[in-house]
């Protein structure tokens, strides 16, 4: 069988973490060829990831923002033989795949955190509350895959790198800025440690003591979707069902109450912390370790302690 | 122009969902239904553009059971025009393909200019409608959007990204899909959800589409997670010090 992989690309820079979880879900299925939309190097760093055997890297400017209607063309024009399609389940891959799985005919199957076989599959339904186990009987199966599931897979030789160029570019789309907010943070998703801010810290300014934790902890900061909604944090920082889904060793859940929404995004952490001045905040419930107290006193503590 | 929002009839999200202890599905019975939530945000800037002048007429379609029609009318009440509901068989839950593909049909017949999905239903959690209706119709797609303006025949989108936010031009007819920063959605008042029953809603089957709903995926099993262990309850910040250097990690 024959896996195909849009690797996740982030600035014209390869996103190493993500793509070599997607690789270890895709090498279970058979071999791998990866597509980077990207600069040679970025497609180079790609080729050395264990498990893929071919890297195509395609510099057009026509891919470089990811507009949908060009990557899912590219990856059609590519992927004939394919048995798997498969890419992270970044907002990325959730924009391309499903496009590419129309132009098949085929159905997408998104966010799926097992590989059963090459034709079944689990993934979570109604914001974690449930898993569901389905086998598609489609010709090519699409999939994006839940990083925080999977290992990354390591270091191999290099594969042969070679590139590809889309047919035509379609007009029907055009970047036209991005804003990224610069961090010497590590970033969310690949992060071991998270320490997560929600709307209990109260303001933009009561968010420092988060970020203070954080950078003693050389953690990344996450945020509640109230505390992004309020101001205190940025949009990219969301974890949750309509945000990022981590699984780090460590999560610090700091005045968040646990809302099933933000459970979704977090609830497979190695070890949880919860600090909360309600005892029956929900949050405690997926905690190992629960701490009730008020934030204000009990961050600066902690993070003078540590 | 013209703007087409479909939307879902799901279990509200306060709803504390139940698995079925023989792994057959999720319980449903007597529990609280309600518009999507990206929905409600759909419907809510489809109504804006119509306020500014932008849009003329909000056309809102359900595809599910004949109860979807509540949902409809909820959307007539926050300001949609009319209503097309697609009735299917009570208990199946259509795929996104199968939906795009009814979709595209009513768009044929209807020729809106803009259409606003949900970026997520909550119940299934596919993200997928919008991204496969843009593929069949072959039209530009924004999807996650947190801004939209309709400027010289483009819709200018803000989306959600995960390394921040990304604007791009898409040029109409064109599918966005919603995230839930867009906009507050409204309540409908009650005169408006009065006046909501008058307005037009038609209903069809997806037969009338002549659309092979069949699904490609096979639900094998639903089951519960994995539960979490206990939690300790700590008395200090000491504790927690203490017990966060045992787990090694820090
Ligand atoms: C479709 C949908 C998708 C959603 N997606 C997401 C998502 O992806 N991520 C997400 O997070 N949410 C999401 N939500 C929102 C979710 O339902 C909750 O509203 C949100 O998670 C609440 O955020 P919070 O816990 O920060 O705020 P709150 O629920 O208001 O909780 C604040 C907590 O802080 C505590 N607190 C207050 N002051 C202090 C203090 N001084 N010291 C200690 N503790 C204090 C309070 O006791 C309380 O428990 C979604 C909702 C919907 C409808
Ligand atoms: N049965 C349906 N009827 C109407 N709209 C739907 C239906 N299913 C999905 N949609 C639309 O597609 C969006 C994304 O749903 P999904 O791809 O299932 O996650 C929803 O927010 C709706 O706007």
């Amino acid at each position: 069988m024959s896996v195909f992989v849009l690797a996740e690309v982030a600035g014209g820079v390869l996103a190493l973490d993500a793509t070599a979880k997607a690789v270890t879900a895709a090498a279970k299925l058979g071999d791998v060829t990866a597509l980077v939309c990207g600069p040679v190097a970025a497609g180079e760093e790609a080729a050395k990831i264990a498990g893929i055997s071919k890297v195509l890297v395609c510099e057009d400017a026509a891919v470089a923002d990811g507009l949908a209607e060009n990557v899912a063309k590219l990856i059609i024009e590519n992927a004939s033989g394919a048995t798997h399609i498969v890419a992270p389940a970044s907002t990325s891959g959730k924009n391309v795949l499903p496009r590419v799985a129309a132009l098949l005919d085929v159905m997408v199957l998104t966010d799926v955190i097992e590989i059963v076989n090459a034709e079944t599959f689990k993934r979570p339904i109604y914001a974690g509350n449930a898993i569901q186990t389905v086998a598609s009987s489609d010709s090519v199966k699409v999939l994006t895959v839940r990083t925080a599931a999977f290992e990354a897979a390591n270091a191999g030789a290099a594969a042969p790198v070679v590139s590809v160029s889309l047919s035509e570019a379609s007009a029907l789309s055009t970047h036209i800025e991005h804003k990224t907010l610069e961090s010497d943070r590590p970033e969310l998703t690949s992060a071991k440690i998270v320490v997560c801010g929600g709307r209990g810290v109260g303001s933009e300014n009561g968010f420092a003591l988060i970020s203070g934790l954080a950078d003693k902890l050389g953690a990344a900061v996450g945020a509640s979707r109230a505390a992004v909604d309020l101001g205190y944090a940025a949009n990219d920082l969301q974890v949750g069902q309509t945000g990022k889904v981590v699984a780090p060793d460590l999560y610090i859940a700091v005045g968040i109450s646990g809302a099933i929404q933000h459970l979704a995004g977090m609830k497979d952490s190695k070890v949880i912390v919860a600090i909360n001045k309600d005892e029956d905040a929900p949050i405690f419930q997926v905690a190992d370790y629960s701490l009730v107290a008020d934030l204000f006193e009990a961050l600066p503590e902690l993070t003078g302690k540590l | 122009m013209k703007i087409l929002v479909p939307i879902k009839r799901v279990i509200d999200y306060n709803v504390k969902v139940r698995v079925k202890s023989d792994g057959t599905g999720v319980d449903l019975a007597n529990v609280k239904m309600s518009m999507n939530p990206f929905d409600e945000n759909s419907v809510e800037e489809a109504i804006r553009l119509k306020e500014a002048g932008i849009a003329t007429e909000v056309l809102v379609v359900s595809i599910g059971e004949k109860k979807a029609v509540e949902t409809l009318r909820t959307a007539l009440a926050m300001g949609a025009d009319r209503g097309i509901l697609v009735e299917t068989e009570h208990g199946v839950d259509i795929e996104p393909l199968a939906v795009a593909k009814i979709l595209s049909k009513i768009v044929a017949e209807e020729a809106p200019e803009l259409l606003i999905l949900g970026k997520q239903a909550i119940d299934n959690d596919l993200n997928a409608t919008g991204q496969m209706l843009a593929a069949l119709l072959d039209w530009g797609q924004a999807t996650f959007a947190s801004g939209l303006k309709i400027e010289d025949g483009k819709a200018i989108v803000t989306r959600e990204v995960d390394s921040g936010l990304q604007t791009i031009a898409v040029s109409l007819p064109a599918i966005v899909t919603t995230d839930l920063r867009l906009n507050e959605p409204r309540y409908a008042s009650l005169p408006n959800i009065m006046k909501a029953k008058k307005k037009p809603l038609v209903e069809k089957t997806a037969t009338d589409y002549g659309v092979d709903t069949t699904p490609r995926l096979k639900v094998l099993t639903t089951e519960e997670p994995a539960s979490r262990t206990a939690s300790i309850r700590l008395g200090s910040v000491d504790e927690l010090v203490e017990k966060l250097k045992e787990t090694g990690i820090v």
